[in-house]
């Protein structure tokens, strides 16, 4: 089981919650995983290619996947997925 | 709305074109992309002329028209209108000919973040927000624990814990809370976006984004005035995040828009970032369309974003724009700051350093010609940065109080 945060701007597709607990192995699998109960995550998190939008930043336990294995990166069991939009600053 | 010089339609994002009304939001909620302020252009033109914004005070507020907040409800500290400056000698050093330096050290807080924290804060008391709260590279603490001071607002700056002493204390000094994070900024950013969905508070790179980046417009506006209402033919710029440079186009672009220039502006753009965290300048250099996120390793901090949210926007402005990027290294960063302190008596942080070494790099490259009129951007002061230089600058000598000491230890030969 892994925990992913949502982020203010999609908690409309899940009825207000900050944090679901959903099953997968990849963080592909479990972001389809979260569009498979509430329906509406995938066309916000991935463009029409089936890649991540490139204001969408996803971290697995607190580092961004790019620097992982991608949307391929594999999670333990518990781990905390966190999707967040950029930011500026500076 | 306190008046009713404010010609904002609302915001609208970036990447899709959705429009939403003007509140405390930041990204498109369909497609994640940035919101930005849209205008009413007609009202603008019809309200502004050369003369009315000379008549204005001499801050950035003379271009509230242009602005996304009332200028009777500004959390003012005296930002902007800073000295833009002829550097000759700098010029001749780099075989160019006309160079100039918008010297936004001369700010409260001594970076261009005082234009950003300004408006955004004055946005936030508008809101009705109490709290002020960022994530910050030092500059932008800087400038968002003084102006909350300024304000009455209480304040929540976040910050990398390895920062440079003269950027914590210049914050700490304010009063507010200065929370020091065990990470690197992008850390410390991914933090305030989760805080950011939890406290009210008026984070200004997050939720306050869309209005304060406006700030950053005011660097054009400015320039372009006191150039005797004329663009540069090219502009340096330092990239982190990549808005300062976006930004900066824009603000041109929006001069002639409202009637304030007799041509359109064909401004070449230039970006400068450090070897050690280079994403954009990378992308640049490779012709990548793709911005792969760094983890920084470099002496300029206050640039050093791994992740920089408006990287793709500045990539695009420098490449439609016909400039070009490069990537200095430390050593090159630290030449850059003396160079510009001992041609022109000016002290940069080492963004200006990167800033100022970009430009030799770019005019040795050809890509910064010498029939230009060139404007680089210096974003901050030097006595931010002291662990930069103070390995190399020091006292010339070390004597004893006695004439013979100094004979021996300088041989003048002219008075």
């Amino acid at each position: 089981m892994v925990t992913i945060r949502i982020p203010t701007q999609l908690r409309t597709l899940c009825g207000g919650a900050s944090e679901l607990k959903v099953e997968g192995a990849t963080v592909a699998g479990v972001l389809h995983e979260l569009d498979a109960q509430h329906t509406g995550f995938a066309e916000r998190l991935f463009d029409d290619s089936g890649a991540l939008r490139r204001f969408v930043n996803v971290f697995v336990d607190e580092e961004d996947i790019r620097f992982l294995q991608g949307v391929e990166t594999t999670l333990a069991d518990g781990a905390v997925v966190s999707i967040v939009p950029a930011v500026a600053g500076g | 709305m306190t008046n009713n010089r404010v010609h904002v339609n609302g915001l609208r994002c970036r990447e899709c074109g959705r429009d939403y009304p003007a509140e405390p939001i930041y990204t498109c909620e369909w497609c994640f992309g940035p919101l930005e302020v849209a205008y009413d252009y007609d009202a603008i033109k019809a309200a502004v002329s050369r003369e009315s914004i000379a008549a204005g005070p001499p801050s950035l507020w003379r271009y509230s028209d242009l602005l996304p907040v009332a200028s009777d409800a500004a959390v003012d500290l005296g930002t902007g209108f800073t000295p833009l400056v002829r550097a000759d000698r700098l010029a001749a050093e780099l075989g160019l000919g006309e160079v100039w330096l918008k010297n936004d050290t001369r700010n409260p807080t001594n970076s261009f973040k005082d234009r950003v924290v300004s408006i955004a804060l004055s946005k936030a008391l508008e809101f009705g927000f109490k709290v002020a709260a960022c994530a910050s590279t030092g500059n932008l603490a800087n400038s968002v624990a003084a102006h909350a001071a300024r304000a009455g607002m209480r304040s929540y700056v976040f910050i990398p814990s390895d920062l440079e002493q003269g950027k914590v204390i210049t914050t700490a000094v304010y009063g507010g809370n200065l929370v020091a994070i065990e990470g690197n900024y992008d850390d410390v950013n991914r933090l305030c976006a989760e805080l950011a969905g939890v406290y009210e508070w008026a984070f200004v790179n997050v939720n306050m984004r869309p209005y304060y980046a406006e700030g950053s417009k005011t660097l054009a506006f400015e320039t372009a005035e006191q150039l005797g209402w004329e663009t540069p033919d090219h502009v340096v710029v330092p990239v982190a995040s990549g808005s300062l440079l976006t930004k900066i186009r824009k603000g041109f672009d929006e001069l002639h828009k409202v009637g304030l220039l007799d041509h359109e502006p064909q401004v070449r753009v230039s970006g400068a970032q450090a070897l050690g965290c280079s994403p954009v300048a990378s992308a640049w250099i490779e012709e990548s369309d793709t911005i792969r996120p760094v983890k920084p390793s470099t002496i300029a901090k206050s640039l050093a974003i791994g992740n920089p949210a408006d990287g793709y926007f500045a990539l695009d402005v420098v490449r439609t724009t016909g400039g070009g990027f490069a990537a200095v290294t430390d050593d090159e960063i630290v030449e850059g700051m003396r160079l510009l302190a001992r041609t022109e008596g000016i002290f940069a942080e080492t963004a200006g350093g990167v800033t100022v070494a970009t430009l030799k790099r770019l005019a040795e490259e050809g890509i910064v010609r010498r029939d230009e009129r060139v404007v680089v951007y210096i974003t901050g002061h030097g006595l931010k940065t002291l662990e930069a230089v103070s390995p190399t600058c020091g006292p010339t000598a070390t004597i004893r109080p006695t004439l013979d000491a100094f004979h021996e230890a300088f041989d003048v030969e002219e008075n």
